[in-house]
C-alpha cells in the first residue's frame, strides 16, 4: 500500500516540532521536493515512539528521527529489529543543557574557573552533587528525551567527565521536549538537554539558564537523520535520491543568511513549530540568550543545517554513537554491532544523489574530553572512561 | 478471563478513557486505573504498580515509558512492548487505532492478548463516534449558514422562505456546488454590498 504511494512518487513524512526540522520543512514548503517531481506530505507526530513505529510499519515513507533511534532501530535494541538507513542528515548539533536558576547558582558558586568551560561545570556539578548527598538532599534531576537519544548521551558524556556517574549520582529522565519546560519550572526536574527551541523558551521565561551549547561539548555531534526503511530505500532508489537532492538544495537555503527571516516565519507557521520567528531566527544565527538578564552567546556551530558538509551522513558519528550505547549499558560490544550501526549513515547514497564532496567533513568529533574517538577502536574509547556500564569481560 | 490483572489507563482524553474502562470491566476486570495527568508519569505508574499500560498515541508521554525498558535503578519491574516481532498485524491494528501497549513483568503475551483486541476495538468505536459527533455538527453548522442566506434573499428581493430555499437549491445545482457553499457566497456578497 505504501509502496504504491512511493512508486506513484508520494511520500507521507512524519517530523517533530523542532528547529532541525528545519530542510524537510523548507524543502515542502519552498517547493524544492515538487521541484524534483515528489508530492511530500509532512505529518506532525507527538513522540519518537511513535515516529518509530509509524516509519516500521510503513505508515510513513520517511522519517525525522533522532540518530540513535535509527541505529538502534537496525541493531534491534529495545525494540522491534527493522533496519534503518540514513541518507541525508537533517542537523548537526543544535542541543544545548538548561539548568534551573538555583542549580545554576550552586554550580557557580562551586565553580573553579570559567563557566563556559564544560569541564569546570560538570567538576562544580560533582561537587554540587557531593554535598547534596553529605546533607540527604534527593538526588538531581535531569530531563531528556528518549532513552536512545543524542541528549541522553550529551548529558551523560559531560557530566561523567566531571566524575557525576549520571545513573547513581542523579537521576535522568525521560520528558518529551514540549514539556521539558514546564517540568523545570515546576521543579519535577532541575535542568534538561533538549534541542532548540526549548532551551531558549525557558530563559525566555526567565525560569533556565543555558549552561552549555552541545556545540561546547561535542564540536561536530550527528543529531536528526532523514531515515527510510532499509528495504524501502533499495527498492525505490530513484525517489530517494531525488529527495536526498531537494533536502541538499533546501539545506543550502536555509544556509544563505539573506534567506533567514523567511525561512524562520515558514517555521514559525502553527501547523510547523508553532513559536515565535524571532526565536527560530536566534537558533539558526547560533546567537542565543542564555540567561534571563539578557546575556547572549554565541557560537557559529551551534546548530548546523547544511554547513560544513553536515547533511552528509558520517558513519563515524554512528560509531560514536553506538559506542555511547556500549558506554551505558544499551548494547553489547561487538565489532559486527559497530559495522552495522556505521552502515545506517550512507554517505554513498547521499553522494550517489548531490556528488562527492570536494573537501573531507568526516572523521571529526572534537570532544572537550578524553582522547580523539577512533571508529576502528571502540573498547580503547571505552576504556579511557572511569565511569560506565561496560561489563567486565 | 484473567481478571486479576491491574491494568492502567493513560489517557487525557477522559470520555475515550471511560469508554475503554467501561469495555474493561465488562470484560470482568475490577483492577482499572485511569490517569489523565502526564506530570511525573512513571512514579505514578510505579505507585499503582500496574501489569499492563494501555496509552493512546496522541500523548507525547508514550516516550516516558519507553524509559521502563531501560536497565536502570530506577526501573522496578521489567517491561515488554505489548507487541513484537512476530507481531506484524497486531503492531498494524494498534497504531492504526491509535493505542499502544505495555506489560509489566514478564507476564505471557497471551495471557493479555484479549486486553489489547479489547481496547483495539473499544478505540476505534471512539474514533467512530468521534467522527459521527464532528458530522452532525458540520450539519447543524450548514443549517445555520443556509437559514441566514435565506433570510438575506427572502429580505433583498422580497421572496417566501420556500422561494428563497429553491433559489439556492437551483443555482447549487446548475454550478454543481452544495447548497452551503452557494448559501456562503450569498452570505459574503451582502457582506461586501453592506
Amino acid at each position: 500500500m505504501s509502496d504504491t504511494r512511493i512508486s506513484d512518487n508520494r511520500l507521507r513524512i512524519g517530523f517533530i516540532p523542532l528547529c532541525d526540522a528545519t530542510a524537510l520543512i523548507v524543502a515542502v514548503d519552498k517547493g524544492f521536493s515538487a521541484a524534483e517531481g515528489l508530492d511530500v506530505d509532512l505529518i506532525r507526530e507527538v513522540s519518537w515512539s511513535n515516529m518509530r513505529d509509524k516509519l516500521n510499519i510503513g505508515v510513513f515513507d520517511a522519517a525525522h528521527l533522532i540518530a540513535p533511534v535509527a541505529i538502534a532501530s537496525s541493531l534491534g535494541l529495545g525494540h522491534v529489529k527493522v533496519p534503518i538507513v540514513a541518507p541525508f542528515a537533517l542537523g548537526v548539533n543544535g542541543n544545548a543543557i538548561t539548568v534551573s536558576p538555583a542549580l545554576y547558582a550552586a554550580i557557580a558558586a562551586s565553580a573553579e574557573g570559567n563557566l563556559t568551560d564544560p569541564l569546570v561545570t560538570a567538576r562544580a556539578l560533582a561537587r554540587v552533587v557531593a554535598t547534596r548527598k553529605t546533607r540527604g538532599h534527593n538526588p538531581l534531576t535531569f530531563g531528556m528525551t528518549f532513552p536512545f537519544s543524542t541528549h541522553n548521551y550529551h548529558l551523560r558524556f559531560w557530566m561523567a567527565a566531571g566524575g557525576v556517574d549520571p545513573d547513581e549520582d542523579v537521576r535522568l529522565v525521560v520528558l518529551p521536549p514540549p514539556y521539558m519546560v514546564e517540568s523545570l519550572a515546576n521543579k519535577h526536574v532541575d535542568a534538561f538537554c533538549v534541542g532548540a527551541p526549548w532551551n531558549s523558551v525557558a530563559v525566555d521565561l526567565g525560569i533556565g539558564f543555558i549552561l552549555h551549547f552541545v556545540s561546547e561539548i561535542l564540536p561536530r555531534a550527528a543529531e536528526k537523520v532523514l531515515a527510510f526503511q532499509s528495504r524501502k530505500a533499495g527498492e525505490h532508489p530513484d525517489v530517494l535520491a531525488r529527495l536526498v537532492r531537494a533536502h541538499a538544495r533546501a539545506a543550502d537555503f536555509v544556509e544563505e543568511v539573506g534567506n533567514r527571516d523567511e525561512v524562520a516565519a515558514i517555521l514559525a507557521a502553527p501547523n510547523r513549530l508553532g513559536v515565535a520567528a524571532e526565536v527560530i531566527r536566534r537558533t539558526l544565527d547560533g546567537r542565543l540568550k542564555v540567561s534571563p538578564d539578557g546575556a547572549m552567546r554565541t557560537d557559529a556551530n551551534y546548530l548546523l543545517v547544511g554547513r560544513e558538509g553536515a547533511g552528509r551522513p558520517d558513519p563515524t558519528q554512528a560509531a560514536w554513537l553506538y559506542a555511547q550505547m556500549v558506554r551505558w549499558g544499551q548494547a553489547p560490544l561487538s565489532d559486527d554491532l559497530c559495522r552495522a550501526a556505521m552502515g545506517v549513515f550512507r554517505p554513498d547514497l547521499y553522494d550517489a544523489a548531490v556528488g562527492a564532496p570536494s573537501a573531507a567533513t568526516t572523521g571529526r568529533i572534537g570532544a572537550f574530553a578524553g582522547p580523539p574517538f577512533d571508529p576502528g577502536n571502540i573498547a580503547g574509547h571505552l576504556a579511557s572512561w572511569r565511569i560506565g556500564r561496560v561489563p567486565v569481560s | 478471563m484473567d481478571s486479576s490483572f491491574k491494568i492502567v489507563i493513560a489517557d487525557e482524553n477522559p470520555i475515550r478513557a471511560a469508554i475503554l474502562e467501561d469495555g474493561l470491566r465488562e470484560a470482568g476486570h475490577v483492577q482499572v486505573v485511569r490517569i489523565d495527568e502526564m506530570a511525573d508519569l512513571l512514579a505514578r505508574i510505579y505507585a499503582i504498580d500496574p501489569d499492563v499500560i494501555l496509552i493512546d498515541l496522541e500523548n507525547p508521554s508514550r516516550d516516558v515509558l519507553e524509559q521502563m525498558f531501560q536497565v536502570s535503578r530506577a526501573v522496578k519491574r521489567p517491561v515488554a512492548m505489548f507487541v513484537d516481532q512476530s507481531d506484524a498485524a497486531s503492531i498494524e491494528a494498534a497504531v492504526d487505532a491509535g493505542v499502544s501497549a505495555y506489560i509489566v513483568g514478564g507476564l505471557r503475551k497471551e495471557r493479555v492478548q484479549n486486553i489489547l483486541d479489547l481496547c483495539i476495538s473499544r478505540f476505534n468505536a471512539f474514533h467512530r463516534l468521534q467522527d459521527e459527533l464532528d458530522r452532525t455538527r458540520s450539519a447543524l453548522e450548514e443549517r445555520k449558514v443556509i437559514d441566514r442566506a435565506k433570510g438575506i434573499l427572502m429580505k433583498a428581493k422580497n421572496l417566501p422562505e420556500e422561494t428563497a430555499y429553491a433559489m439556492l437549491r437551483k443555482t447549487a445545482m446548475n454550478e454543481n456546488k452544495r447548497i452551503a457553499e452557494v448559501a456562503q457566497s450569498v452570505i459574503t456578497a451582502a457582506e461586501l454590498f453592506k
